[in-house]
């Protein structure tokens, strides 16, 4: 559906996206990650024909964004960065515009803006001028706006920035409702959210992919040590000792340790579960094992190794 | 065409959901009102003359007010990419906002018409010359609104939109006022390129075609300018 080669932008001096190829199959939801600044919201802005970019090819629906731009901005839904708004017309007047741009026939006009309000729950806003509403019903209005012609394509710049956290789920349901059938492309920093709507992300820093795949491939690729935390009740000698006595256990640290109570951190090697050994361990020195937790490396933790440097 | 007639509908309502339509209606009003009371009653003097030669001056500064907004706002705030990036054409956007700042000209030059209504009660009107002022102050506004949008398109600042717009204006005002310092060869040229000029040659009641070709081509000429200054983006 969405097909980039070797996409380069420069905006004078600085270089935005750097050299950057990728492909989105139909029905993907693919999340762009990346830090502020990252490029992200440009190569947006080259998909959705906002500008050209300076080289390289990039390819929507089969068409080149510059021969094909009147055609792929027809299938496309897009909700840009900032999610900018007419402030001075009410919700119904500004969806009723967009339906004309969007070449809504007269006939289907009505029941799309219905749709939109009634998926969107903007119902309570209708006749409110959107200046006046608060952020989270405008954002909702972008996103009424992005999908009332239903496009094929959905392309989200930071779709839930500024809704409170019910919202967020709310809208994160409807993006993966959409996403069965539509392609989707969204952009964030918020990384449960990737998480929680995307089948695979693309993180991007400083211009350029520095990964891209499922989200199991991105963790099971860039997970290094794993982490037991736990916490011990028994007569404070030799513990640590015999902990770092287990196979795999890369270091041992005590992290706090009060009269008979203490606490550790474990770096594990990868790949290695040793929660059960812990606990015959435990069970075998007669201590008291309070608390045993396995932590596993987070999409944070990846995204933090490859952009934090 | 639907784009065109779309956008042309948002931009009206736009002008007439925030006070921009009432204030500029009212303001114009008062102004050419003002020429047109003056007249009459101290004067004493039963003819529109005057307000319908001031009004195309009061344009110089008020056409631009009514445009610096059109574009330089979607710009600020960002609403320009919306648009842009529907299946529009730049050159919709730039017809639509077009035609709905002419309807809103069109719209305060027609409440003048109470002038000449009060005129023709109590003297003799002129028929000829009052229709070919109405015609050239449609046309003249026409010429300034497309210079107006040509600003706007320019920047994202409505109040440097506002000031490139009136320069330009002006300088096109002024040209035929400037005639005594222009080598002779030059003359008819800057006539010619004068808006004031083609507008005093209508209000005489002289139809004369040169006149208005000169304001339908500076109207398209600017418009095209203008939808070259929208997809400046591209280049």
């Amino acid at each position: 559906m969405i097909n980039v080669h070797k996409l380069t932008k420069h905006y004078d001096q600085t270089v935005a996206v750097d050299n950057i190829s990728f492909e989105v199959a139909k029905g993907e939801i693919v999340g762009f990650l990346g830090p502020n600044g990252a490029g992200k919201t440009t190569t947006m802005k080259i998909l959705t024909c906002y500008m050209p970019p300076t080289s390289g090819k990039a390819n929507v629906a089969g068409m080149d964004v510059l021969e094909g731009s009147l055609q792929i901005r027809k299938r496309i839904g897009y909700l840009p960065e900032q999610n900018p708004l007419y402030n001075d017309l009410d919700v119904l007047e500004y969806l009723r515009f967009v339906a004309e741009l969007r070449g809504i026939s007269k006939d289907q006009q009505n029941a799309r803006i219905r749709k939109m309000i009634e998926v969107c729950g903007l119902k309570q806003v209708i006749n409110k001028n959107i200046g006046e509403m608060s952020k989270g019903f405008k954002q909702r209005v972008g996103l009424a706006q992005a999908m009332i012609h239903d496009p094929d394509i959905l392309i989200l710049d930071e779709p839930t920035s500024g809704l409170d956290p019910n919202q967020i789920v709310e809208i994160r349901n409807l993006i993966k409702e959409i996403g069965r059938e539509k392609t989707v492309i969204l952009s964030t920093h918020i990384l449960p959210e990737v998480q929680a709507t995307c089948n695979r992300a693309i993180i991007i820093d400083k211009g350029s992919i520095v990964a891209d795949g499922s989200l199991q491939e991105l963790q099971a690729a860039f997970h290094g040590l794993e982490r037991i935390s736990l916490e011990i009740k028994a007569a404070p000698n030799g513990i640590s000792e015999k902990l770092r006595a287990i196979d795999h256990v890369k270091t041992v640290k005590e992290e706090s340790s009060k009269g008979d109570l203490h606490t550790f951190i474990l770096e594990v090697e990868k790949g290695q579960d040793l929660r059960e050994k812990i606990f015959d361990l435990s069970v075998a020195e007669s201590w008291k094992l309070l608390e045993l937790h396995r932590e596993v490396t987070t999409l944070e933790d990846v995204f933090r190794q490859l952009t934090h440097r | 065409m639907n784009n065109v007639l779309s956008i042309y509908r948002k931009e009206l309502r736009s002008y007439f959901n925030s006070p921009v339509a009432y204030i500029v209606i009212t303001v114009f009003l008062l102004i050419a009102g003002w020429f047109f009371a003056t007249n009459f009653f101290l004067i004493g003097q039963a003819t529109v003359r005057t307000a319908l030669s001031v009004i195309p001056l009061i344009f110089i500064f008020f056409v631009p007010a009514i445009t610096m907004r059109s574009i330089a706002e979607e710009k600020k705030s960002g609403t320009i990419e919306l648009l842009v990036t529907m299946p529009t054409r730049d050159m919709d956007i730039i017809l639509g906002k077009f035609f709905a700042g002419l309807t809103l000209l069109i719209v305060a030059i027609l409440f003048t018409q109470a002038y000449v209504i009060t005129a023709s009660i109590f003297g003799n009107l002129d028929g000829g010359p009052t229709f070919g002022a109405y015609l050239g102050l449609i046309l003249l506004g026409a010429t300034y609104l497309a210079i107006g949008i040509f600003a706007s398109a320019t920047t994202e600042n409505q109040i440097i939109a506002f000031i490139i717009g009136f320069g330009i204006i002006f300088v096109f005002f002024m040209l035929d006022k400037v005639l005594l310092f222009i080598p002779s060869p030059l003359v008819s040229v800057f006539e010619y390129l004068s808006t004031d000029y083609h507008f005093n040659s209508l209000a005489r009641g002289v139809i004369d075609t040169r006149d208005l070709i000169y304001y339908v081509s500076l109207t398209a000429f600017m418009l095209i300018l203008a939808g070259r200054s929208l997809g400046s983006r591209k280049w």
